[in-house]
C-alpha cells in the first residue's frame, strides 16, 4: 500500500523536495516508516526517532507508534513559528 | 454567496483591514458588548538583526483545520459570541500586518482572555512557518514563547 510523505520549511529544503511515496507492508507504524523516509533522505530518519520533528497524519499530530493505512498523508514539520 | 470576509477563519496571501473584519464580524450578533483584537505585524529586528523581509509558508489544509479547531474551542470554552482568525502567508514587508485574532463576548473579560490564549495556541499547534532575512541570509525561526 502507498503513503506520501510530505516535507516543510526548514526540511523541505534539507529533503530537497516535496514530498514522498512509499510502498509500505501492513501494519506499518510511523517508526518503521522514519527508516525508508531515512534511506531516500538520510538526515531525517534521527530527526524522525530523537522527535527533533512533529509528525502528522492526514492533518493531526500523532504519536510514533501509529499504524498507517493505504492512500495516508504524512507530512514532517519543524517546530511552528507562525504569528509573531 | 460566501465572501471572504465572512469566513472566519482565512490564510491568505493578501493583507487585510483590521477595520472591515471588526465590523463583518461585529453583524456575527446584535448582543456582542465587547471585541477585543490583537494584531501581529512584522517588526525590523530579531535578536539584534536587521531584519529585511519575512516570508510565512503553511501546511496547506491542516493550517486552517487548526486555526478552526483553536477558533471553535475558543468561542465554547470562553463562552464567547464569535471569534475571527487571519493569517497572512508569503512574502511581507516589514511593518505589514501578519495576525489578526478577533474575540466577540456579551462582555470584556472573557473576549481578553481568549484572545491571548488564541495567539498562544496558533504558535503551538498551527503549521505555519516564519523565514527572516538579515544580512547574513535567510534564516528559519525557531519557535518562540
Amino acid at each position: 500500500m502507498m503513503v506520501t510523505v510530505k516535507y516543510f520549511a526548514s526540511l523541505k529544503q534539507m529533503a530537497g523536495k516535496e514530498e514522498d511515496q512509499f510502498n509500505v507492508n501492513e501494519d506499518t507504524t510511523l517508526e518503521q516508516l522514519s527508516e525508508l523516509i531515512e534511506k531516500s533522505v538520510p538526515q531525517l530518519g534521527n530527526m524522525v526517532r530523537e522527535k527533533k520533528v512533529i509528525i502528522s497524519l492526514n492533518y493531526d499530530v500523532v504519536p510514533l507508534d501509529t499504524v498507517v493505512k493505504d492512500g495516508d498523508e504524512i507530512a514532517l514539520l519543524p517546530p511552528f513559528s507562525g504569528g509573531i | 454567496m460566501s465572501t471572504a470576509l465572512e469566513s472566519k477563519v482565512r490564510i491568505q496571501r493578501e493583507d487585510f483591514s483590521v477595520t472591515d473584519e471588526i465590523e463583518a464580524i461585529k453583524k456575527s450578533s446584535r448582543n456582542i458588548g465587547g471585541i477585543t483584537s490583537f494584531l501581529g505585524t512584522g517588526r525590523e529586528s530579531n535578536k539584534g538583526e536587521t531584519i529585511s523581509e519575512l516570508n510565512f509558508e503553511h501546511y496547506p489544509q491542516m493550517a486552517e483545520k487548526k486555526l478552526a479547531e483553536i477558533r471553535e474551542k475558543a468561542i465554547k470554552d470562553f463562552g464567547l459570541i464569535d471569534m475571527s482568525i487571519i493569517h497572512r502567508i508569503g512574502n511581507i514587508e516589514i511593518g505589514e500586518n501578519i495576525v489578526l485574532i478577533i474575540a466577540c463576548g456579551e462582555h470584556r473579560q472573557e473576549t481578553f482572555k481568549a484572545c491571548e490564549w488564541a495567539i498562544a495556541e496558533l504558535k503551538r499547534t498551527t503549521p505555519i512557518w516564519k523565514r527572516e532575512t538579515t544580512s547574513k541570509g535567510e534564516v528559519w525561526v525557531q519557535a518562540t514563547p
